[in-house]
C-alpha cells in the first residue's frame, strides 16, 4: 500500500507541484497542522508579516514582478477576514493569488464556533472561484484546480478553504501531471477574419492611437516586446493606463504618456479625437471613460482582451477580438508582414497630419509644474527619484492618492512588471507590503515604495516583516501631512472645507525608522535632496525616507468628473491656464 | 447642467429594457445557487423569477431558470458574466415574446368556500390545465400551469370565489420541435 499523507502534508506537496518558492502568512489556531509541517518541506519559505492584509498584498507584489503567482496561508476567522481587502483589490487589478486558509472542524462549521466566519461565503464576490474542502480526498485535486483558475484566463485571486480536521485526515497523493491548460473558461477564439479586418481598418485610419492597459502585462514580457514592434511597425502613437505602464518605453517617442483622469494632455486629446482606437488589454475604466456619453465619439472602436466579459461592457465597441494579447498581436504581426510588407511606409504619409496635431498637444507639456528652490515639490522629487535609479532597473511600488498619480507621470518606465500600484481598487496601504513582495522575489534589486504618509501608516507594521527578513525595501514617503488628493478633491469641489483631510499628529517618520530597527532619512530642501536619495540608494538596508514637500501641491492635468477628454484643467503654469481653470471650475 | 460634486461621471443614456429569460446549466454543488445570485445582486441585475433543480443527478447538472429585466448590454453583460463563474456550463438566452420556446410556470391556489364558490373558481381555470389535488368540504387545493401574467390574472380573479393562499414557482423554458440548446 502506498504511504498516506495528511491533509497538511498534502497542502505542501501541491505547492511543491506547483513550484511555489515563497509563502506570505500569518499562523494561527485553524492552520497549525499545516505550520507544524512547514518544517519538512524545504522547498518553501514561509515570510512571516505583520497583518494578513499585508500577506495578501506582499503576494501580489510577488506575483506582479515575478509574472508567478502570489500564494498566503491565513488562518480562519478574522485572519481569513483581513484577507479580503487584498484578495478584492487581487480581483479588480487582475493579479493571480492562491490564498489558503484554515476553518474550524467540519463538525464545527455552522455552530459559531471560536474565529469561525463564513469564509467562502465572505469571499465569493472578491475571488474568481472558491472553495470549502470537506473531504481530504479532494484536497489534491482542489488546490491544482485553485492554481489553475488562478492563473488562467483573466487572473485573479482563489480561495481554498480547509478545515482543522481535514488536515489532519489522511490520504493517498497521486503525482501531479502537469496538463495541457485547456479549461474552457480560456478564451482564444479569435480568428483570421477578426485580424484581417483589423488590419484593414489600420490601414484606412489616418488618427489612430493605441491604447494599451495590464492586460499586455498579465500576458507575460513576451506580449511587451510584441507590442513593441507592432507600435514601431505601425508609428500610430500609443498611450498606456495606469496598469499598462511598462509595457512600452516610458521615453519612447511614439508614447504620449498615461491618460485618463491625470494623464496627459496629449494622450487625452488624441483619444477624443482619433479615428481608429485599438484598445489591448483595457477596460474602459471609469477614470479613463471620463463621460461615457462623449468618450472618442467619432472614432471605430477596436477591443482585443481576454475576458469576453470585458467587451461592450462599459463602451459598446466595433470589433472585439478575444484572445490573450501575444497570441493576437503575434498573428496582427504575421499578416501585416505577409500581406502588407510597405505598411509602415505607405502609411506614414497619412498619419503625419496627424502627428502634427499631437506634437501641438504636447507642446504645452501638461505635466509641467512650477518648481520651487525653497520647499521640495513633490512632481521635482520623484523627477530626481526617477533620474537618480533609473539606471538601476529599479521596481517601483505606490499607496493610492497624488504620490500615486504624481508618480506615473513621471517615473518612466521601460519594462512591464516594474510597477505595482493598487489602481482599481485604489488600497491605500498597498505600497509597502507590496514591495515586500517585489524584494522577496527580486532580492538584488532596488525596490523603492512611493508613499504618501497617510496611506503607508496603513499598513506600517510590515517594516517589520522587512527587517526581519533583511528586506532592503526603500519607503519613499512624499510627506505633505494631508490626505493629499482628498484635499484636492475638497479645494476644488468642496470650497476648501477641508473636513478631517490633515493629519495633525504624525509620527517622526526618522525616528519610527529607528525603531523599527531601519534607516530613516529626512529630506527638507530641494538642494540636500539629491544627496539624501543617494544616500537611500547606498544604504542596503530597510530604509523610511521622509521628504517634506509642498503641503498645498495640486494633481494637474485633470479631467473633472462627468466631463469629456477634450475639457482638461492644465496645471497652473500653463498660458491658457486662467481662462480653463476659470471655466472648468464652474464646471466641476 | 447640474455642478457635480461627485468623483464619479454621470449616469449615460440607458438602452431599452427587455425581458429575458436566461438558462443556466450549472454543477450541483455547495454554494453554485449563492453564486450566480450572488452576481445578480452584486451587479446590480435584478430577478424577477428563479426556478433551480438538479436535472442530471448522474453527471450532476442542475438547470437554472432566471426571469430578469435589462437592456441588451445588460443582458450581454449578465451572460458573459455567467459564463466567467467554474461550475457554469452554458447559458441561454430566451426572449419573453420568443415563439420558438416555451415558457410556464406552475402555480397552487387555495380557495375557502361553499361548493359553488368552489366550482367557479375551478370553472375559471379552465383554460390552464387545473388538477384538483386536494379536496375537503371547505377546500380545494388547485394546481394550474400557465404563464406569468396569466397566473397574476387568476391570483386576482379568483378572490372573489375564496382565494386564501397562493404558491407559485418561478418560469421554465424549453425550446419548440427537435432542437436543444447546445
Amino acid at each position: 500500500m502506498s504511504k498516506l499523507f495528511s491533509g497538511a502534508e498534502i497542502v505542501f506537496k501541491c505547492l511543491e507541484d506547483q513550484d511555489v518558492e515563497f509563502i506570505f502568512g500569518y499562523p494561527g489556531g485553524a492552520v497549525l497542522p499545516i505550520y507544524d509541517e512547514l518544517k519538512n518541506f524545504n522547498f518553501l519559505k514561509h515570510i512571516l508579516v505583520r497583518h494578513e492584509q499585508g500577506a495578501g498584498h506582499a503576494a501580489e507584489g510577488y506575483a506582479r514582478s515575478s509574472g508567478k503567482p502570489g500564494v498566503l496561508l491565513v488562518t480562519s476567522g478574522p485572519g481569513a477576514t483581513n484577507a479580503v481587502t487584498a484578495l478584492t483589490d487581487a480581483y479588480m487589478d487582475s493579479v493571480p493569488l492562491v490564498c489558503i486558509s484554515g476553518q474550524v472542524p467540519t463538525h464545527l462549521i455552522g455552530t459559531d464556533a471560536f474565529q469561525e466566519c463564513d469564509t467562502t461565503g465572505i469571499t465569493r464576490p472578491c475571488t474568481k472561484h472558491n472553495w470549502l474542502v470537506k473531504d481530504v480526498k479532494d484536497l489534491e485535486k482542489t488546490i491544482h484546480k485553485a492554481f489553475e483558475v488562478a492563473t488562467t484566463g483573466r487572473p485573479g485571486p482563489v480561495l481554498v478553504d480547509i478545515p482543522k480536521d481535514v488536515q489532519f485526515q489522511k490520504t493517498n497523493y497521486k503525482k501531479f501531471k502537469s496538463q495541457k491548460k485547456t479549461n474552457g473558461k480560456i478564451h482564444n477564439h479569435f480568428s483570421q477574419k477578426d485580424i484581417d479586418e483589423l488590419i484593414k481598418l489600420m490601414s484606412k485610419a489616418s488618427k489612430p492611437i493605441f491604447y494599451t492597459g495590464g492586460g499586455v502585462i498579465n500576458s507575460g514580457p513576451k506580449a511587451s516586446e510584441l507590442l513593441r514592434e507592432l507600435v514601431n511597425t505601425t508609428g500610430f502613437p500609443i498611450t498606456s493606463t495606469l496598469q499598462g505602464l511598462g509595457s512600452f518605453p516610458g521615453e519612447d517617442v511614439q508614447f504620449l504618456g498615461m491618460l485618463g483622469m491625470h494623464g496627459s494632455y496629449e494622450a487625452n486629446n488624441a483619444m477624443h479625437d482619433c479615428d481608429l482606437m485599438i484598445n489591448i488589454g483595457a477596460r474602459f475604466d471609469d477614470r479613463i471613460t471620463g463621460k461615457i456619453d462623449e468618450f472618442s465619439p467619432k472614432s471605430k472602436k477596436v477591443h482585443i482582451d481576454i475576458d469576453p466579459s470585458s467587451i461592450n461592457k462599459n463602451v459598446k465597441v466595433d470589433l472585439p477580438i478575444v484572445g490573450d494579447v501575444a497570441k493576437v498581436i503575434t498573428t496582427i504581426l504575421k499578416t501585416i508582414k505577409k500581406e502588407k510588407p510597405n505598411f509602415s511606409k505607405s502609411n506614414k504619409q497619412k498619419i503625419s497630419k496627424w502627428w502634427e496635431t499631437i506634437q501641438k498637444w504636447r507642446s504645452i507639456n501638461s505635466f509641467d509644474f512650477v518648481n520651487s528652490d525653497k520647499t521640495i515639490k513633490p512632481q521635482y522629487a520623484i523627477q530626481r527619484l526617477y533620474e537618480l535609479t533609473k539606471n538601476k532597473d529599479t521596481y517601483i511600488t505606490t499607496e493610492v492618492g497624488q504620490h500615486q498619480m504624481w508618480a506615473a507621470q513621471h517615473y518612466k518606465f521601460d519594462k512591464p512588471n516594474r510597477w505595482m500600484t493598487s489602481g482599481g481598487l485604489g488600497t491605500m496601504g498597498y505600497g509597502l507590503p507590496a514591495a515586500v513582495g517585489v524584494q522577496v522575489a527580486h532580492p538584488n534589486k532596488l525596490v523603492v515604495d512611493i508613499a504618501g504618509e497617510a496611506s503607508v501608516l496603513m499598513t506600517m507594521q510590515e517594516m517589520s516583516t522587512a527587517v526581519q527578513y533583511s528586506l532592503p525595501i526603500k519607503i519613499f514617503i512624499l510627506n505633505n501631512e494631508y490626505m493629499g488628493m482628498v484635499r484636492q478633491w475638497q479645494e476644488l469641489l468642496h470650497d476648501k472645507n477641508y473636513s478631517e483631510s490633515y493629519t495633525a499628529a504624525l509620527p517622526d517618520f526618522v525616528k519610527l525608522a529607528e525603531a523599527y530597527g531601519c534607516v530613516g532619512i529626512r529630506a527638507q530642501t530641494p538642494e540636500e535632496l539629491d544627496d539624501k536619495i543617494i544616500e537611500m540608494i547606498n544604504t542596503d538596508r530597510p530604509v523610511i525616507f521622509d521628504c517634506r514637500v509642498d503641503k498645498m501641491e495640486n494633481c494637474f492635468p485633470m479631467i473633472p468628473s462627468g466631463k469629456p477628454h477634450n475639457q482638461m484643467l492644465l496645471g497652473p503654469k500653463d498660458q491658457k491656464e486662467n481662462k480653463i481653470t476659470g471655466k472648468g471650475k464652474t464646471l466641476v | 447642467m447640474s455642478k457635480s460634486k461627485s468623483a464619479y461621471s454621470i449616469p449615460g443614456k440607458q438602452g431599452k429594457l427587455g425581458t429575458h429569460i436566461i438558462v443556466v446549466w450549472v454543477d450541483n454543488e455547495t454554494g453554485v445557487l449563492a453564486r450566480v445570485v450572488g452576481l445578480f445582486s452584486g451587479r446590480g441585475y435584478n430577478i424577477e423569477s428563479l426556478a433551480v433543480a438538479e436535472i442530471d443527478p448522474k453527471l450532476n447538472i442542475s438547470r437554472i431558470t432566471i426571469v430578469t429585466t435589462g437592456s441588451p448590454q445588460v443582458i450581454e453583460q449578465i451572460k458573459l458574466q455567467l459564463k466567467k463563474l467554474v461550475p457554469v456550463h452554458k447559458v441561454a438566452d430566451f426572449k419573453r415574446e420568443d415563439k420558438k420556446v416555451i415558457f410556464k410556470e406552475m402555480a397552487l391556489f387555495k380557495i375557502v368556500g361553499n361548493k359553488s364558490k368552489k366550482i367557479k373558481a375551478l370553472k375559471a381555470c379552465k383554460k390552464y390545465n387545473p388538477i384538483i389535488l386536494d379536496k375537503t368540504n371547505k377546500s380545494y387545493v388547485i394546481q394550474i400551469t400557465a404563464l406569468r401574467r396569466e397566473i397574476d390574472l387568476m391570483s386576482k380573479n379568483l378572490k372573489k370565489f375564496g382565494l386564501l393562499s397562493i404558491s407559485r414557482t418561478g418560469a421554465v423554458a424549453m425550446t419548440r420541435g427537435s432542437e436543444v440548446f447546445k
